[in-house]
């Protein structure tokens, strides 16, 4: 563009920028804002990044597109004034206990008073003191401190396609609340986290395990085994001034061992274990033509969307668990021998990128006799915190290695932390089985975000897979591959856009270049490891000859999806109930039945019974999915569940139940 | 009564159908569900979700956005005063609590616990001439008066008592 815009009296050459919040910032100066993310569509509620323009007024920069010739003032003494008061605004509203807030220290709103200078609040505190929901195994709500910036509502909707929060009320009434207010543990919440991450406030936060892992560490009847997830390495370090995508990985050990945990080691030795059995898995059913594409299961929140929206295709993800699972069943199996220490004694903690994992580790498939695989699950975040309470001067820290033998791993397992990760470190195995020895890089299926779709030629063999993060994207992608439009032999499905460096749990990256630094840390440290395919893994090798046999492998490393209903309500009685009841029916009106025709088999069947007169003694009810939903429409007739059923078979069912009554 | 039965979701699936499911149609397909089940039971609001593909959370906000849309089942007789300026300077404040009194009804409920009345006080009916002004469903009451108001409310009871 010819004619350039003048920014506080400097002139700013005008480039494709999306809204002049973002040229004002390529510009060197910082607007204030809680509700612009660039990933996210703009929504304008917070007016704090409010410029001037000349011949227009205020106007809110990020919703106002740059043009040739603007005269933009960002700091002016009007602006100044109704930032300030919008600030104090928000405080009156706002419930006022920071020293207690799990936020605190990194809450924008403090910040941003700080920055500010709001010094005085003039407005009487006048925010009600709601419930703080802690119904959710992952993540905690306080809408007592909420802004109603709206963040987390379009990132759940947009990013995520999920939409479990949502704007309920208006004006003074309004609040950010699931679908009749239910708890977050109660809706189709998938636990990602990435409300946590873009909530500027306390108001959704991560449950953080930090006293009960203390307890644990000062136990002394207690070994406490702690593993690090590989993108935890790499994002640490924005806590305490490192580069993005630093690693940090001697340090966080060498922290772990003076913070008094007994065993150091790391998920990626699992992680090895999972591209072999992942890889294994692949290679029978490619070979087989079964079940294809196979979908990753290594990220919790994506498996929970699945078992949630696509309870069909629940058999194509891979029965593998996770690296973390694997590594809890593993470990806690194989040191109560080493050890001979109960395995009750053996406390697991996980160091994760995400917020996910605590509602993975919570699932009751996932632990022996009640007793968890993984015992907690601490953030990246929360690891910060528990180093600074233990006075630990992250600069001083010397470098640590980890223990043996669950400390040793290969670059294979490393990169699992990125989008596409997973994927090349199967590709790297199946490379190898196929090729016999050649070993080798994938770069086509690394991916910085969104979807990325790559033809891979191996020998033979030609490989179609797809990366995708987020699960919007995820959402289209299957759609497409339901409809027949699209074909893969593996798809990489990761809930956070980018992968798991851009985790819930993760402090928050001010760009996407940020959460690339990451990624290009964790293929990094791939390269300065000595094996580059997890079949080399020395030790794996060994727990597969001498410890662990095909059952045993299967009962550590594998695990099972169940359907699972997205919102919790009781059953509903359809009509008034009879006095006495001799036909109860029970219809599924969850989305897989509606889908499959629920609606018409119920119209049908309500005719059916009034036609024949035996409404008097007829008990109708709904129930939102009982979790039968790849065999649905699912009719349930005096507890006798039909599945697949149709009208004739329900017709010929009420007609021998009342028959046997008679 | 029996003929009752299976009613609760054949009137939604005739909505829906009406409607066929667009969820551009929210607005209009909530006014007709509160239409015929006088509020909007959430399992309702849970399968218009899943009819029309859109998140529950959705439907929801929607549903709490407008004041005309009602979450809780209200009673028989919808009773509307009016607390307009002119009706406020005529002291509809007297006839809402004595409304509140007579009815039974604490802060923070608008209901009675029969399902008989439901008191809503609304901003203006645009009858300011007779104010104050009163509604019971679709009867409108001028001129109230404490007297007044005890004969109607007197009225219906017996009304009701008949038809038990």
């Amino acid at each position: 563009m010819a004619e350039n815009i003048i920014v506080d009296n400097l002139a700013i050459e005008a480039e494709d920028d999306e809204n002049l919040l973002e040229l004002i910032r390529r510009a060197g100066i910082d607007l204030p804002t809680f509700c612009y993310h660039s990933e996210i569509s703009v929504y304008g509620a917070c007016r704090m990044c409010m410029v001037e323009v000349e011949g227009r007024g205020i106007v809110p920069a990020c919703s106002t597109r740059p043009e040739p010739g603007m005269v933009i003032k960002t700091h002016t003494s009007q602006i100044r004034d109704l930032r300030k008061m919008i600030i104090e605004l928000m405080l009156a509203n706002h419930d006022p206990k920071c020293t207690t807030c799990p936020e605190s220290g990194t809450c924008r709103l403090q910040s941003i008073a700080t920055q500010l200078g709001v010094r005085d609040v003039r407005f009487n505190q006048v925010s009600s003191h709601l419930p703080i929901d802690n119904t959710s195994e992952a993540i905690v709500r306080d809408p007592s401190k909420c802004i109603l910036c709206g963040d987390c509502v379009r990132v759940c909707g947009e990013i995520q396609s999920v939409g479990a929060l949502d704007f309920t009320g208006r004006g003074a009434d309004a609040q950010v609340v699931t679908y009749f207010n239910k708890g977050m543990g109660d809706v189709e919440c998938v636990n990602c986290g990435q409300c946590v991450k873009v909530c500027p406030v306390g108001a959704l936060t991560a449950k953080y395990h930090i006293s009960q892992v203390w307890d644990a560490v000062y136990d002394e009847s207690k070994t406490v085994v702690v593993q690090i997830a590989p993108a935890v390495r790499v994002a640490l370090g924005d806590y305490f001034g490192e580069k993005p995508g630093a690693l940090t990985t001697g340090k966080i050990i060498t922290s772990l061992r003076r913070m008094g945990f007994d065993r150091i080691y790391d998920t990626c030795f699992a992680a090895d274990f999972t591209v072999v059995e992942e890889g294994r898995e692949f290679l029978s059913r490619y070979s087989k033509g079964e079940n294809l594409p196979l979908f990753t299961s290594c990220c919790p929140a994506w498996v929970k969307f699945a078992e949630q929206y696509y309870p069909d295709l629940l058999d194509n993800l891979s029965t593998c668990r996770s690296p973390m699972m694997m590594f809890g069943s593993l470990c806690k199996d194989q040191l109560s021998q080493e050890l001979g220490v109960a395995r009750e004694d053996i406390v697991m903690v996980s160091i994760m990128p995400c917020t996910a994992k605590k509602f993975e580790a919570s699932r009751p498939e996932l632990s022996k006799d009640g007793n968890p695989d993984v015992d907690f699950v601490l953030t990246t975040k929360e690891l910060a915190i528990m180093m600074q309470e233990n006075g630990i001067e992250y600069d001083k820290m010397e470098l640590g290695s980890f223990d043996m033998p669950y400390g040793f791993y290969t670059g294979a397992a490393v990169i699992f932390g990125a989008s596409g990760g997973v994927s090349e470190a199967v590709l790297r195995f199946a490379a190898e089985e196929l090729n016999k020895g050649s070993s080798q890089e994938f770069h086509e299926v690394r991916s910085s975000s969104g979807v990325k779709v790559a033809t891979i030629q191996i020998g033979e063999v030609e490989l179609k897979l797809a990366v995708v993060s987020g699960l919007a994207n995820a959402r289209a992608l299957i759609d497409r591959i339901r409809n027949g439009e699209e074909h893969f032999d593996l798809v990489e499905v990761m809930a956070c856009p980018g992968g798991c460096v851009n985790g819930g749990g993760q402090p928050v990256a001010d760009d996407y270049e940020a959460i690339a630094a990451r990624a290009k840390g964790l293929y990094d440290s791939d390269k300065m490891l000595q094996f580059h395919n997890s079949s080399q893994n020395p030790y794996l090798k060994q727990i597969y000859h001498e410890k662990i046999d095909e059952e045993k492998a299967h009962e550590l490393l594998h695990t099972h999806f169940e359907n699972r209903k997205r919102i919790h309500h009781d059953d509903f009685v359809l009509g008034e109930l009879p006095d006495e009841v001799e036909l109860s029916l029970s219809i599924c009106f969850g989305t897989s039945c509606y889908l499959r025709g629920a609606q018409e088999l119920y119209n049908r069947i309500t005719e059916y019974i009034r036609e024949n007169g035996l409404e008097k003694n007829t008990e109708f009810k709904a129930n939102f999915c009982g979790e039968l939903c790849k065999k649905g429409p699912t009719l349930i007739i005096n507890g006798k569940v039909i599945e697949h059923c149709t009208y004739e078979i329900a017709i010929e069912e009420i007609q021998a139940q009342m028959a046997k009554r008679k | 009564m029996s003929q009752i039965f299976a009613t609760k979701f054949e009137q939604v699936c005739d909505i829906l159908d009406k409607y066929e499911c667009n969820p551009n149609h929210l607005i209009a397909i909530l006014q007709e569900i509160q239409h015929a089940y006088s509020y909007l039971p959430e399992d309702i609001l849970t399968y218009v979700a899943t009819a029309l593909r859109i998140t529950p959370g959705a439907v929801y906000g929607v549903a709490t956005f407008y004041a005309h849309f009602t979450l809780e089942p209200k009673g028989k007789y919808v009773i509307r005063v009016c607390d307009g300026t002119a009706c406020h300077v005529k002291k509809s404040e007297t006839i809402i609590n004595m409304l509140k009194s007579e009815l039974g009804l604490p802060e923070n409920k608008n209901t009675t616990d029969d399902l008989l009345f439901t008191l809503e006080i609304v901003a203006c009916l645009g009858a300011c001439g007779i104010a104050p002004l009163m509604m019971v469903n679709d009867e409108v009451y001028g001129s109230m008066t404490k007297e007044k108001l005890t004969e109607i409310l007197e009225k219906i009871r017996k009304e009701e008592a008949a038809n038990d």
